[in-house]
């Protein structure tokens, strides 16, 4: 069923019969279902909590792990779709700050309706992310390199805009800290940037699996000499994904200031690892051209999942990075194991 | 399968058909370096011609024009008897001439449906395709699962199966299927047994036959003297940037053959 044995040959097929083991049995089924693994982890991490700690389970904490996921989320989302294009982008905490206090300021400082502040900034994150794409794709240099440079000077922009100053939420419009409001569903809370966080992933699930786009991303980061003699314009793809990232860190803009209650220039600098940590948690392959964004979204809930379980068990903070920093490194031996599955 | 008797059914290139692909006097040189320096050739309705050479024989370059890859700086290339000019891959595809590299391009990660509409995929029709972009994945398995199944690959265990969980025989079979099912004029094929063991080696000559059989005429580059004996109708020596000659398996043997290739012996006056 899930092709882990090849049929006899008939006519001129090229199928020949092996025997498998089971544990080749177990590669073939991770590589074939990726979102397995990833989910198999965060149902273990779940049941392990609710035994440790009683609250664990409780309609208030889980409200409260989904709130704390959800900035990390939303820019493990962009991260992710950089990811695929065997990218990897280092600047995602930069912007998505740098675009919260672009859009505090606008709405305090220069009085821009709340509504407009939000759309500019959106603009501005697109913008940024271009920036990004520009210089991966026209200047050839390696991603790492670009977004370690752009990373530098959005931050240093940040605090040169920002004076180094925290703008209150109770100072801005109403909407651009709305996405912290949060409504209820039986006995949960939950935010309306979590909402918009789930949109989003929606929205880029359906972009992947089922447009030409989404198969050209999958196809340029795999074997980008292929997808160029197969004809796919990869500098495009690369300069579009890179762009669109830019919009959804600044969507995770409006969503940080909304958790926050507030836009600060001193948060984001744990965002880029802890959203590499997410995309990788989730088993897309840092290596490009291999994962789902489905993957990402369970990936930031394991992260989301380990900290506050192991803050109800009582464990002290600082062993929280230790725990996250084990499941990292296991998930991307996993993942080099996976990708020797044998033909 | 036919295409074993069709070997005997042999077409019979003349004089009088027209080539369907042909090059003229093509001229490349990279600085001091000439890479062709007469590239003339010619591929008849319905034929394999294998084109044969040693390194640096030219060979790839004249193959490299024909496809796009590379642009001449003179000499003229003609398709169905129309002049053509070729600035990239793409625009050799859209004119109909398919090229298999020996890279494959394929993506690994991708299946088999996805590989075979690559850069051409299909949206659905109405407002689902125009305005959410939604691609018709049915239609395109039931098409992909067609051409294989007409090229007697046998259905694979799954249409959606990951390229990269086949053998290289099954990839290099993706990759013909894609080149035989857009490919209108021409299919061009750079060494397409050379990563293959003995027994998919064969099976992916036999889809080059039934290619052929299908009638679409194929240019085939290859350094397997046994392969190319054995399924070409002429074969193309290229030698020293220009065509040596034009021989069958018929009128020469392998030795010969490669005797030409390395100047070892004089070339015969080429045949049709």
């Amino acid at each position: 069923m899930l092709g882990l044995r090849v049929t006899t040959a008939t006519k001129s097929s090229f199928a020949e019969q092996r025997t498998v083991s089971p544990l080749e049995r177990v590669q073939h089924v991770l590589h074939a279902n990726p979102i397995l693994g990833p989910l198999a982890v965060l149902v273990l991490a779940v049941l392990a909590f609710s035994l440790v700690s009683g609250r664990f389970l409780s309609a208030a904490n889980l409200g409260l792990v989904l709130a704390q996921v959800t900035v990390i989320a939303t820019l493990a989302l962009g991260q992710t779709l950089i990811i695929l294009t065997a990218g990897i982008d280092l600047s995602v905490g930069a912007i998505a700050v740098f675009s919260s206090i672009l859009m505090a300021n606008m709405a305090t400082g220069l009085g821009v309706p709340g509504a407009l502040a939000l759309l500019i900034g959106f603009v501005l994150g697109i913008a940024m992310g271009a920036l990004n794409g520009l210089l991966v794709t026209r200047l050839k240099l390696p991603p790492f390199i670009v977004t370690l440079g752009t990373l530098s000077i959005f931050f240093s922009l940040n605090s040169v805009i920002s004076r180094s100053e925290t703008v209150r939420g109770a100072d801005m419009p109403a909407i651009m800290t709305w996405t912290g409001d949060t409504f209820g569903v039986g006995g949960f809370r939950i935010t309306y940037g979590s909402i918009i966080m789930l949109l989003l992933f929606a929205v880029f699930f359906y972009a992947l699996g089922n447009t030409a786009w989404g198969k050209h991303v999958y196809a340029t980061g795999d074997d980008i000499e292929a997808a160029r003699l197969a004809g796919i314009r990869t500098d495009r793809v690369l300069l579009s994904v890179y762009t669109v990232a830019g919009l959804i860190y600044a969507i995770g803009a409006w969503i940080l200031m909304g958790r926050l209650a507030s836009a600060s220039p001193n948060v984001g600098v744990e965002y880029n690892l802890d959203s590499i940590t997410a995309v990788v948690l989730g088993g897309t392959s840092l290596f490009g051209g291999r994962g789902l964004v489905l993957g990402t979204l369970v990936g930031a809930l394991i992260v989301g999942v380990f900290r506050n379980g192991l803050q109800l068990g009582g464990v002290d903070v600082v062993w929280q990075g230790f725990a996250i920093g084990l499941l990292v490194l296991v998930a991307v031996a996993i993942d080099q194991w996976i990708r020797k599955v044998r033909a | 399968m036919s295409a074993q008797s069709s070997v005997e059914s042999d077409p019979q290139p003349t004089a009088v058909r027209e080539p369907v692909l042909q090059a003229k006097g093509l001229v490349k040189r990279y600085g001091p370096v000439t890479a062709i320096a007469s590239g003339d050739l010619e591929l008849y309705p319905g034929e394999i011609l294998a084109v044969i050479g040693d390194n640096g024989a030219g060979k790839t370059s004249l193959i490299k024009a024909l496809c796009g890859a590379i642009v001449p700086d003179s000499g003229e290339i003609l398709l169905d008897g129309r002049r053509v000019q070729f600035r990239s891959p793409m625009d050799a595809r859209l004119a109909g001439i398919e090229t298999v590299y020996q890279s494959l391009a394929v993506a690994p990660g991708l299946d088999i449906a996805d590989n075979l509409f690559l850069g051409r995929e299909e949206r659905k029709p109405g407002l689902l395709g125009s305005v959410f972009r939604m691609l018709d994945k049915k239609h395109m398995r039931s098409e992909a699962e067609r051409h294989m199944s007409e090229l007697g690959i046998a259905t694979l265990q799954n249409i959606g199966q990951a390229v990269e969980s086949l053998s290289g025989g099954q990839r290099q079979g993706v990759a013909v299927a894609r080149a035989a099912a857009f490919g209108s004029k021409v299919v061009i094929l750079d060494e397409p047994t050379a990563a293959l063991g003995v027994k998919e080696g064969n099976r992916v000559l036999q889809l080059i036959r039934d290619v052929r059989d299908r009638g679409l005429p194929v240019i085939l580059i290859s350094h397997n003297m046994p392969h190319v004996f054995e399924i070409a109708d002429r074969i193309h020596i290229q030698r020293l940037g220009r065509r040596a000659t034009v021989i069958t398996p018929r009128s020469h043997s392998m030795s010969e053959a490669v005797a030409i290739m390395t100047g070892a012996a004089e070339p015969p006056p080429p045949v049709a």
